[in-house]
């Protein structure tokens, strides 16, 4: 089985913490990891934002960068769900336009398939839910949305959160709700985008606990941005960090450096 | 706010200054919550209700691919049955058709049974230029008109107000219309009820036009459906001598059967009931019974263009439901006005900038108006993707492209004011290629982490009014491999 990390740019850049996570936590379980230093961006935010042309060279840069693997994991709901939903559709669109042609939709078909967020590779492939970690604090668990309602995470992160010694799940009044993240629409609407963020950071502080998790870092910049603005207690922490952490590993517990992310 | 979403400024504008509205959030969060919950669990309670959701969404594809031949069946059928059928091309031209319908029959006032087609065109301040008085019959409409207000929600026009404001409004204009509010009322639901009830009993009474819009129109025997909970529908479609309908062209089901589909979609998505309270049908006119006199006015006003794309052309599926709207946070938040347009919501943001193009400000801003959270998709009953719809139009504004308007097709330039985004996305798309330059970004942001400010300047201030940035680690994950783990592992 030969397994490659998309550490996504988001966390390439400013969360390289929740990469080295996931290679701990996969080594762990008796997973090599590779890292095709290939890759880069999945796209989304340039498809999102109305630039889907821009996104073509990305898909196959992606499909190249992964091509000797079996499969993909990455820790972001999000870019796991812009390969599986949108290359097929970016491809399709392509060669509507007489751009593209097989090469592009041959991609897209081979991308699709291999690719996991972390939560679904634990559980459906390795078919895992106690991965072994320790993590002594309360936790609070944000479903984002592209994870709920695209990839039909369902309870999978869950379940590995309630294996998790010591942790103690905190219940998120209004969890299915969006933080109001979205992208650009942070930038483009941000009115309304930190009004549903502070929504959501009072339902974080709502529940007392010490962490807010997801599995989408950028879900967390922004979240996370809100409590720190806000001098909150709580700390924003990937799911991933959560799971790498053992009793023996003496460093503090991800999150809780006291230094804020 | 009087009467006309004209010159209205762009969603982010609008919603800056309507999120800071206390009252209003306080009623939108309670409204959309109750309709929310009890929708699920309406929805919930149907085991096949996937399954009527696909053959909704199946059965409207199949008629809008062949709606020429329907609306020629449903025209031929209207007009066996003592119908007369009109065409109009757009709003300005459904407004004309109606204001000399009822010059012709000498009435100088109509009542309205509650309908979007006639709130999309303008109807009633169309009207109110040629000296006609319109009167809304329906709680909410009337409540808007009575407060010289926009309706902010399809289904719950007044959705923006609670009983208090509706209560002020009744003692404050009623009398101003017709019959004046009790003395005394109070903002108790029922008594609130029985002052509209008795205000619009006298309009009912005396109305020799009505005009309404419609939620079907089954083409076979060209029967119109109208789905209504208040009774106000059915007066004002039995009780007049003339009817005008004016409904758009995307309204037409095939047979009976179809109906039958929508019939249980419908009421479940927008009201939470298991059926709909007061569906009244006609099929043209009959002797001795309701109206003598019957036009449809078939109205396009950018159906036609909209049915020529085809990624967006799903939003002619919709059934006007608004499950959408009542799922949605940034509605819940920005309110229904923000939106500049009968169609308010997530349905509103792909329907708008269809209907009247993306060349005003405000309607180039509505595909963004949303954050792709999805919850609209899911609980749509006709399967529209309004996420797919949305960032298909913001392709649209930012680059562009091949659109049909009036019919022709023409080429669409780039919408102003995205310049440095789009230079921003094509030099972040330059770095995504080029994983060198990515690099040599990241170890410049990395070094100079200690220089970075708390607050961005420029547009960059719009995360940071609200929120922190967050530190730039010393080394990115790429270099941190490479440094420990070599190249040889992870090639």
């Amino acid at each position: 089985m030969r397994v490659a990390l998309f550490v996504t740019c988001i966390n390439d850049t400013l969360h390289p913490d929740t990469g080295r996570a996931v290679i701990t936590l996969l080594e762990r379980l008796g997973v090599e990891v590779g890292f095709p230093e290939e890759q880069s961006c999945c796209g989304q935010p340039q498809f999102n934002t109305g630039y889907r042309h821009l996104t073509e060279p990305l898909v196959r840069r992606y499909e190249r960068a992964f091509r000797d693997y079996d499969y993909v994991v990455t820790p972001s709901g999000s870019c796991a769900a812009m390969v599986r939903d949108n290359y097929p559709r970016i491809a399709e669109r392509a060669a509507a336009e007489g751009r593209g042609g097989r090469d592009l939709a041959e991609a897209a078909a081979r991308a699709v398939p291999k690719t996991y967020e972390l939560t679904e590779f634990l559980v459906d492939v390795l078919k895992v839910t106690d991965v072994g970690a320790y993590y002594p604090h309360t936790v609070t668990y944000h479903p984002t949305c592209h994870g709920l309602r695209m990839l039909r995470l369902g309870d999978r992160p869950r379940r590995l959160l309630e294996h998790v010694k010591g942790l103690e799940l905190r219940e998120l009044p209004g969890a299915e709700e969006c933080c109001g993240f979205g992208g650009t629409f942070a930038v483009k609407n941000p009115a309304v985008s930190a009004a549903m963020g502070a929504d959501k950071v009072r339902a974080v502080r709502e529940t007392g606990a010490e962490a807010v998790c997801t599995v989408d870092n950028s879900c967390l910049l922004h979240i996370g941005g809100m409590l720190r603005r806000e001098g909150a207690a709580a700390r924003p922490v990937h799911i991933a960090e959560i799971l790498a952490a053992t009793e023996a590993d003496t460093r503090e517990p991800a999150g809780m450096e006291g230094s804020p992310r | 706010m009087s009467g006309t979403y004209l010159g209205m400024p762009a969603f982010p504008t609008a919603a800056a200054s309507s999120t800071q509205d206390g009252r209003l959030r306080a009623n939108l969060r309670y409204a959309t919550h109750t309709i929310r919950d009890k929708r699920a669990k309406a929805v919930a309670e149907l085991d096949d209700w996937a399954r009527l959701r696909a053959a909704g969404a199946a059965v409207k594809d199949r008629t809008l691919r062949h709606l020429d031949h329907y609306l020629e069946q449903l025209e031929e059928a209207v007009t066996a049955a003592g119908g007369q059928v009109h065409w109009a091309a757009d709003a300005a031209e459904a407004n004309a058709i109606v204001a000399r319908l009822v010059r012709e029959t000498g009435e100088r006032e109509v009542v309205k049974v509650k309908s979007m087609a006639t709130q999309e065109t303008g109807l009633n301040r169309a009207l109110a230029e040629a000296g006609i008085s319109a009167y809304e019959t329906d709680l909410a409409e009337l409540i808007v008109q009575l407060g010289d207000d926009l309706p902010s929600h399809i289904l719950v026009p007044a959705i923006h107000r609670n009983r208090g404001e509706i209560r002020d409004i009744f003692r404050e204009r009623m009398g101003r219309w017709g019959r004046a509010a009790p003395e005394g009322l109070s903002d108790a639901p029922g008594e609130l009820a029985e002052a509209a009830r008795l205000h619009l009993r006298e309009k009912f009474l005396n109305a020799k036009v009505g005009i309404s819009g419609a939620n079907f129109m089954v083409a076979e025997t060209g029967t119109l459906v109208v789905v209504e909970s208040e009774g106000n529908g059915r007066m004002c479609l039995t009780l007049p001598e003339t009817l005008i309908s004016v409904v758009g062209i995307e309204k037409i089901v095939p047979t009976w059967q179809d109906l039958e589909i929508f019939l249980q979609l419908l009421p479940r998505s927008s009201t939470a009931e298991r059926m709909n309270p007061y569906t009244s049908m006609w099929t043209g006119t009959a002797d001795g019974d309701g109206p003598r006199t019957f036009h449809l006015v078939l109205l396009d006003n950018g159906r036609t263009d909209t049915l020529a794309d085809t990624v967006g052309r799903q939003a002619l599926r919709c059934i006007r439901c608004s499950a959408c709207l009542n799922v949605c946070p940034v509605y819940e938040r920005a309110g229904g006005h923000a939106y500049g347009s009968a169609y308010p919501g997530p349905i509103g943001a792909i329907l708008t900038p269809q209907l009247r193009g993306t060349a005003s400000e405000l309607d180039a801003s509505l595909p963004y108006a949303s954050s792709l959270c999805g919850a609209c998709y899911e609980v749509c009953p006709v399967a529209i993707d309004i996420p797919e719809v949305l960032v298909h139009l913001r392709e649209r504004v930012v680059q562009g492209g091949k659109v049909t308007r009036r019919g022709v097709k023409t080429v669409l330039k780039p919408a102003k004011g995205h310049a440095a985004e789009r230079a921003a996305m094509r030099a972040a798309g330059f770095a995504f290629d080029h994983p060198g330059v990515l690099r040599a970004g990241q170890r410049l942001a990395g070094r100079t982490r200690r220089l970075h400010p708390r607050r961005l300047p420029g547009p960059g201030h719009a995360w940071s009014d609200t929120r922190d940035l967050p530190p730039v680690p010393a080394e990115s994950f790429r270099d941190w491999w490479r440094r420990t783990r070599g190249e040889e592992r992870g090639k």
